[in-house]
């Protein structure tokens, strides 16, 4: 047995965002006793980025209902969303949307006293048939709320919080089971095992593997990582967004938001060019429908600037009152990073990867599910004992090929609350410990003493570098069969990179340049499942474009890539085409 | 473009010390944290925090050429060479640019940052006007990266009883919701010589808030409920 610290808590929570935090409210207002472990302190996860809004069917500004909600999820997931899971968040919408409000989210506010809520990309009232105000915001700053009002609620509930602490590596005993997580503390350098009778993780998304993109510095997926390393399946990990609206050159986000108060994108002719892609939503289509169809503009010679490698957002027809009022945040930012003033210019803007709708296979509460070897379980599988994942980092899935706006916000919600009370439900304090197994530690002993004692290799910075060009060239936008083959042999080149680094600095308080390189072990994972996914799936569907396979193929893609780190091995699970209650939306074509 | 540094690593330095770099940006290198990242790149023993790169999170808040400010919303047209960084200021150092924040987060806990409110929920929203949401704007933006308590001498000489100037702006966010109901403890919160009247309006938070807020003056309203509520 490793001689390391342990601490034991009813849960340990790995990730202090949006929906780790739901989940760590539910338990610690329970009166359960949960560890939640963060890279940074709470109100700094990437949850306080969101901008635009929260999806929910609450009707305040015109007729709305849940299942036109579900609907448009359905189909802006390209049918790859599983229909049981889409109809549970949707109908929640209000609820968990109502008990944010109840927790003191300063929700903008209609002269009625309810919530303002404006449109969407995606969304629409009666199927399809014109735009509806489904985001429920505040101004463009709707995470940065909802974030700070989260933690301000687990302050109240003395929830316990490990700040700066790194989760490296999931502890799984001889049946399989998680029995907690390894984690640095950051400040000290120390590594202990918390241990934890349900351990969940929600440590976001994993956009840093991509060179442009609107996520933060910590997003580098390593609850996926941890996930890949205990043996444990990655899901649908081929699906990316590219947000249609990044700054040119900065990457930073220009939420939807500005295009559902009324913005257009125009191409260097000054032309409207979402009218000819989507003749009825026209600038409000799904993302991967705005995205790809600016990077036909631009293609086809019709960017801007002096390179014609951009597109314009115009809102300054807005008026400044829209935009000081509705999109404050927005004109900061096109001011500070591409030294526009919207209220007057148009801001540059390009496809910016932004979301990764794969993540680890979870059923509706939030436990994580393997294929079952026997015919015991369902479509998902059977649950993996002590297991559980929300938020970016999960796949539920709701999001299948293309994530809807606002939806985001409110997986996080939804399914951070359901996990919380499933795992609630359990009577955590009646149930004791499992054993830890005898090398539980080593597998990040074993990594950090590699870094240790690395005298020289590659510097973290420059393999991290190539990954990420890598991915940004080999897994865009528009892919096809040799730029992804040829993306496979890279990643896996990089793979044996990531195993030669060292890191100068050998110093145990508050190491950065460690906390890198173990994030790196993450990436690499995450960068594989992708690659690997994206080749083997021959067809086009919601964010995954390939040009040699421009149709979707619901006879032979119609399912759910699982990718297993050991061999690189796919596996498949069908979609859950049958709601809870309702009929089926079956597949049909997808314009907008 | 010429940078001079404060490095402190506990394990290895006996002291502080500034440590002197000379870098070739990157035509795309706008903003100080992007040097900061070129920095790390040749040096990766420098430490700092950082995570949204666009001013929300609020984590690379440090001391820049003597002025309180987040590296990555300040450009480095801006700076003076050689750009002087140093943790900041008041705060213990953990190590370079990285201070421990304990007391900072300590004394916006002690303010009951939440809502509380003990009738029970309506089953929709509880309702609020738009004039009663919009005196929220200006308080609620608040990144918590402590720019205006570490630069508030106030706070600097008293942090265990001086709530400074964040810790009381949100202090003024909760006073002012009209769905929160605890005002009177509230008040009473703010009723020692320390807490709330070390606030001598010196206004270094207004100058250095990267979000333009204005603690002075959200201070200022509960300094007038407070003297109201004695008379």
């Amino acid at each position: 047995m490793t001689g390391l610290a342990r601490r034991r808590f009813d849960a340990v929570i790995v990730g202090a965002g949006g929906s780790g935090m739901r989940a760590s409210l539910q338990l610690a207002e329970a009166g359960l006793s949960v560890a939640v472990l963060s890279k940074v302190f709470p109100t700094r996860s990437h949850t306080v980025a969101a901008q635009g809004g929260i999806g929910a069917s609450l009707g305040n500004m015109s007729e709305d209902h849940w299942l036109w909600h579900m609907y448009d999820t359905v189909k802006g997931s390209d049918w790859l969303g599983d229909q049981d899971a889409i109809e549970y968040m949707c109908r929640m919408a209000p609820q968990v949307v109502y008990e944010l409000e109840h927790f003191g989210m300063p929700f903008d506010r209609n002269a009625d006293g309810t919530i303002y809520q404006r449109p969407f990309g995606g969304h629409s009232a009666n199927f399809g048939e014109k735009p509806v105000q489904r985001a429920c915001a505040a101004a463009d700053r709707t995470g940065h709320a909802m974030l700070h009002t989260l933690y301000q609620r687990n302050v109240r509930a003395h929830t316990q919080f490990f700040v700066e602490w790194m989760a490296l590596d999931l502890v799984r005993d001889d049946e399989g089971a998680v029995v907690g997580v390894s984690a640095l503390e950051m400040e000290s350098g120390e590594v202990m095992l918390l241990e934890g009778k349900i351990t969940l993780l929600a440590t976001g998304g994993a956009g840093r593997i991509f060179a442009a993109s609107t996520n933060a510095f910590i997003n580098t997926g390593d609850g996926l990582g941890m996930a890949a390393r205990a043996g444990l399946p990655l899901q649908d990990m081929e699906f990316w967004q590219f947000h249609p609206t990044g700054v040119a050159g900065a990457g930073v986000l220009i939420t939807e938001g500005v295009r559902g108060e009324g913005g257009i994108l125009l191409n260097s002719a000054g032309e409207r060019f979402m009218e000819r892609y989507a003749p009825n939503l026209k600038d409000l289509a799904s993302r991967d429908v705005v995205s790809r169809s600016m990077d036909q503009e631009i293609k086809e010679g019709r960017g801007c600037g002096p390179h014609k490698d951009y597109v314009l957002l115009k809102l300054d027809h807005l008026g400044p009152e829209v935009i000081n009022k509705r999109l404050p945040s927005i004109r900061e930012i096109a001011i500070k990073f591409a030294n526009v003033d919207p209220i007057k210019e148009p801001i540059p803007v390009v496809p910016t990867l932004h979301y990764m709708m794969g993540g680890i296979p979870t059923n509706m509460h939030g436990q994580v599910m393997m294929l079952a070897s026997s015919s015991s379980g369902d479509a998902r599988g059977v649950p993996v004992p002590g297991l559980y994942a929300v938020g970016e980092c999960a796949c539920v899935s709701v999001h299948g090929g293309n994530r809807l706006g606002t939806n985001s916000l409110l997986d996080l919600l939804v399914f951070g609350r359901s996990a919380g009370d499933h795992i609630v439900a359990q009577n955590l304090p009646a149930q004791s410990h499992r054993p830890l197994p005898q090398d539980a530690g080593e597998q990040s002993l074993a990594r950090l003493a590699r870094l240790d004692g690395a005298a020289n290799g590659e510097r973290v910075a420059d393999v991290a570098a190539d990954l990420r060009r890598t991915m940004q060239s080999h897994c865009g936008v528009f892919r096809n069969q040799q730029i992804l083959a040829e993306g496979v042999r890279k990643v896996h080149e990089l793979e044996a990179r990531v195993a030669r680094t060292a890191i100068g600095d050998k110093s145990r308080i508050f190491n950065t340049a460690r906390v890198e390189a173990l994030e790196l072990d993450n990436m690499i994972e995450v960068a594989k499942a992708t690659v690997v996914s994206a080749e083997a799936r021959r067809e086009s569907r919601g964010a995954q474009a390939r040009s040699d396979y421009p149709e979707r193929d619901d006879i032979h893609w119609l399912k759910h890539t699982l990718w297993h780190r050991d061999g690189n091995r796919l596996d498949y699970k069908p979609v859950i085409l049958k709601p809870l209650t309702v009929e089926s939306f079956p597949p049909k074509a997808r314009t907008y | 473009m010429r940078f001079s540094i404060y490095r402190y690593d506990p394990e290895k330095d006996a002291a502080p010390r500034m440590q002197d770099y000379d870098i070739e940006l990157d035509p795309h290198d706008r903003m100080l944290l992007d040097a900061l990242i070129r920095l790390k790149t040749v040096d990766d023993s420098l430490a700092f925090r950082r995570s949204c790169r666009e001013g929300v999170c609020g984590s690379d808040a440090m001391n820049i050429n003597g002025k309180n400010g987040l590296a990555c919303i300040t450009n480095l047209k801006t700076l003076k060479e050689p750009v002087v960084l140093r943790p900041l200021p008041g705060q213990p150092v953990v190590r370079d640019l990285i201070v421990d924040m304990t007391q900072f987060f300590a004394q916006y806990h002690s303010i009951k940052p939440y809502v509380v409110d003990d009738e029970p929920p309506p089953e929709r929203e509880r309702l609020q006007s738009p004039e009663e949401r919009e005196v929220l704007n200006g308080l609620y933006e608040c990144i918590l990266c402590a720019c205006c308590s570490t630069a508030c001498p106030s706070f600097w000489w008293n942090p265990d009883k001086f709530v400074g100037p964040a810790g009381l702006l949100n202090a003024y966010r909760f006073i002012a919701d009209s769905r929160d109901h605890d005002l009177e403890w509230r008040l009473d919160n703010m009723q020692d010589p320390y807490r709330l009247f070390r606030c001598h309006s010196i206004m270094n938070c207004v100058d250095v808030c990267p979000k333009g807020l204005n603690p002075t003056r959200a201070i200022g309203n509960i300094k007038s409920m407070v003297v109201k509520r004695a008379v």
